[in-house]
């Protein structure tokens, strides 16, 4: 479904990722782990094909097709979806306007709506004054509305509590129980882990891949160890 | 009385410029209507026992208390106003009463370089509560046009007013509106400025005083300014009375023309706020738009504060909406639809969604 070959990618003339290579197929969901500023973000942001993110080597393969020219907005159409790590505001423009949008279905919005938690928020700002939280269902809300056949979520839990990791777990287990949905998920704390059935993660380093093996016994390593072990056991040819 | 009557008196090719104001030509919505084309007062007419509206020239022959308003605003700042008008209105909603449906006043020009001046008075008296609109528009034949139009607000002890002014010209006519309001103990008066089509020139800077404690002000205005437009635009609120409140809200967006947003807060006396809130969006590389916040006491205990943003549309805010399957194009003109977002107009509902569309008929393929 997604295919990395050789990818390199400089932000404002700074090499950030390095020579990755990596493949997910339908109906799999895959896990990326790494410290801080180790380039997870800069290759989701990447293969959304965000300005200022420069594919200087590689391609990116999505369903058959090379997608290294395409706009973000051909990449969602061909089944592409963001949940954001930080996601910006916008004044005046209400979450249900977007929602509705995404989706021409009012029961299906109301219902995952009621399902995050966020009526209240439908006639809100976008992202204007929401908890971390809120912004986290948010966005969780308006990609599944999206439907997309691929996700890419970047830390979908990072700062959810841990009752609404619950409820965001639940609903993304449920979304990619369809076995024509696959995603990459980036995440610190692992929770998602508990709700997702991911088979392989990899962990990345000052822009290069690591490594590759189960999810959970990953984490429990990283945990244990630290990221550094995972240099030990080179695999900079993730496949 | 028979409802829509003042469609007698506009021409068929004129009714889409002149409902673009905000002129409800049903009258289904509104409780009295006023209509000027260039110098002649054409129609006026109240619907509600509690709302009087009359050409201005008619109050002063009839009514034996007008001198008590004519004129008496701008004294009471020594400041100087045209004495060559010629129409305008005096409307005055009743003691206590409280009017549902909005007043609408339309200030028309008409014919090719005509120089329209009224004077308008207002008086809300006390405990009253009222929406009033005014929509000022230009004939397709108005080239050059002037526009003057001198207004005084009276709002009384309690009293409510919500006054929202459409400009809807046309790219070579020019307009000076020239305002003060006085607002006494405990009254609130709510200005709204909407101005999204060409005009060649608009200059103004009303001005509020406070004179009661506990009194409310709050000028909010949309400016949408087209290549070759120049608004000067700024709001000026007194703080006099004690515990007086003031805020200012601008939204500014130019497509590439040239945009003065100007703001003042005096406070005048002990614990009173004010804030003034500046924000402009630039499209083109033509646009200007210069912020000109000031504030200014002589008290320790006021809190006034103010916050300006001028630039471009956000990259990051575009990106995102395309993150969601939107193109650029759309993306932008939702960002900036949003920007002009009518909730901060504080209008009821029913207001709320008349302005809303009528916004959207306009923005659409402005941009
Ligand atoms: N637009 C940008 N301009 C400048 N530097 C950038 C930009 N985007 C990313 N970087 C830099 O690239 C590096 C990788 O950033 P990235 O956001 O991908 O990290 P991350 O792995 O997602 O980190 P975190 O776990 O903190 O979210 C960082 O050093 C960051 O400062
Ligand atoms: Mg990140």
């Amino acid at each position: 479904m997604l295919e990395v070959n050789g990818l390199s990618v400089e932000v404002e003339g700074k090499l950030i990722l390095d020579n990755i290579h990596f493949s997910i197929k339908k109906g799999e969901a895959a896990v990326l782990f790494g410290p801080n500023g180790s380039g997870k973000s800069t290759l989701i942001k990447t293969i959304m094909g965000f300005a200022g993110y420069e594919v200087t080597k590689g391609d990116i393969i999505f369903k058959g097709k090379k997608i290294n020219d395409f706009s973000t907005e051909q990449r969602v159409k061909l089944g592409l979806g963001i949940m954001y790590q930080h996601p910006p505001a916008i004044r005046g423009v209400k979450l249900s306007q977007i929602a509705r949008v995404l989706s021409k279905n009012e029961k299906d919005i109301r219902l995952m709506s009621e399902r995050l938690a966020l009526t209240g928020h439908l006639d809100r700002d976008i992202n204007l004054g929401f908890s971390g939280g809120e912004m986290k269902r948010s966005e969780l809300f308006q990609v599944i509305l999206q439907n997309p056949d691929f996700l890419l979520l970047d830390e979908p839990e990072s700062g959810v509590d841990l009752e609404n990791i619950g409820i965001m777990g639940k609903v993304l287990s449920d979304y990619l129980r369809d076995a024509a949905k696959s995603a990459l998920m980036i995440t610190h704390t692992g929770y998602i882990l508990e709700y997702v059935k991911a088979k392989n993660s990899c962990v990345m380093i000052e822009g290069k891949l690591w490594c590759v093996g189960n999810p959970k016994e990953m984490f429990e390593s990283i945990r244990k160890y630290g990221y550094d072990k995972c240099k030990e056991c080179v695999c900079p040819r993730v496949k | 009385m028979s409802k829509g009557e003042i469609a007698r008196h506009i021409q068929p090719e004129e009714k889409k410029i002149i409902s673009s104001s905000g002129i409800d030509i049903s009258e289904d919505m509104r409780s009295a209507t006023f209509l000027q084309k260039d110098s002649s007062v054409v129609f006026s007419r109240s619907l509600s026992d509690d709302v009087e509206i009359m050409n201005i020239h008619d109050a002063l022959k009839e009514l034996p208390d007008i001198k008590n308003y004519y004129g008496q605003a701008f004294k009471s700042l020594n400041r100087d106003y045209p004495l060559d008008t010629e129409g305008g209105y005096f409307i005055r909603v009743k003691k206590g009463k409280t009017v549902e449906l909005p007043i609408q006043a339309c200030l028309f020009l008409k014919s090719q370089g005509f120089q329209q001046k009224v004077h308008n008075i207002i008086v809300v008296e006390e405990g009253a509560r009222v929406y009033l609109i005014t929509g000022c528009s230009a004939s397709e034949a108005a080239h050059e046009g002037f526009h003057l139009g001198i207004s005084e607000f009276f709002v009384k002890k309690d009293a409510y007013l919500n006054f929202t002014m459409i400009h809807s010209w046309r790219e070579d006519v020019s307009v000076k509106p020239m305002s003060i309001s006085l607002v006494e103990e405990g009254a609130s008066f709510i200005s709204n400025y909407i101005s999204l089509r060409p005009v060649k020139e608009i200059t103004m800077y009303p001005t509020t005083v406070l004179n009661g404690s506990d009194a409310r002000a709050r000028y909010n205005s949309l400016i949408l300014s087209h290549p070759d437009s120049f608004h000067d635009i700024g709001s000026r609120v007194i703080l006099k009375g004690r515990n007086t409140q003031a805020e200012i809200i601008a939204r500014s967006v130019s497509l590439g023309g040239r945009v003065i947003n100007r703001g003042h807060i005096k406070a005048e006396n002990k614990d009173v706020t004010g804030h003034l809130e500046c924000r402009g969006l630039i499209l083109s590389e033509q646009g200007i738009i210069h912020a000109i916040p000031e504030m200014e006491t002589n008290y320790r205990d006021v809190n006034l504060s103010h916050e300006a943003a001028i630039g471009k549309i956000s990259k990051d805010e575009i990106e995102y909406l395309c993150s969601r399957g939107f193109t650029a194009e759309e993306a932008q003109s939702i960002i900036v639809r949003g920007f002009m977002d009518v909730d901060i107009l504080g209008l009821p509902d029913m207001l709320r969604q008349e302005i809303d569309k009528l916004e959207n008929d306009m923005l659409k393929g402005s941009f």
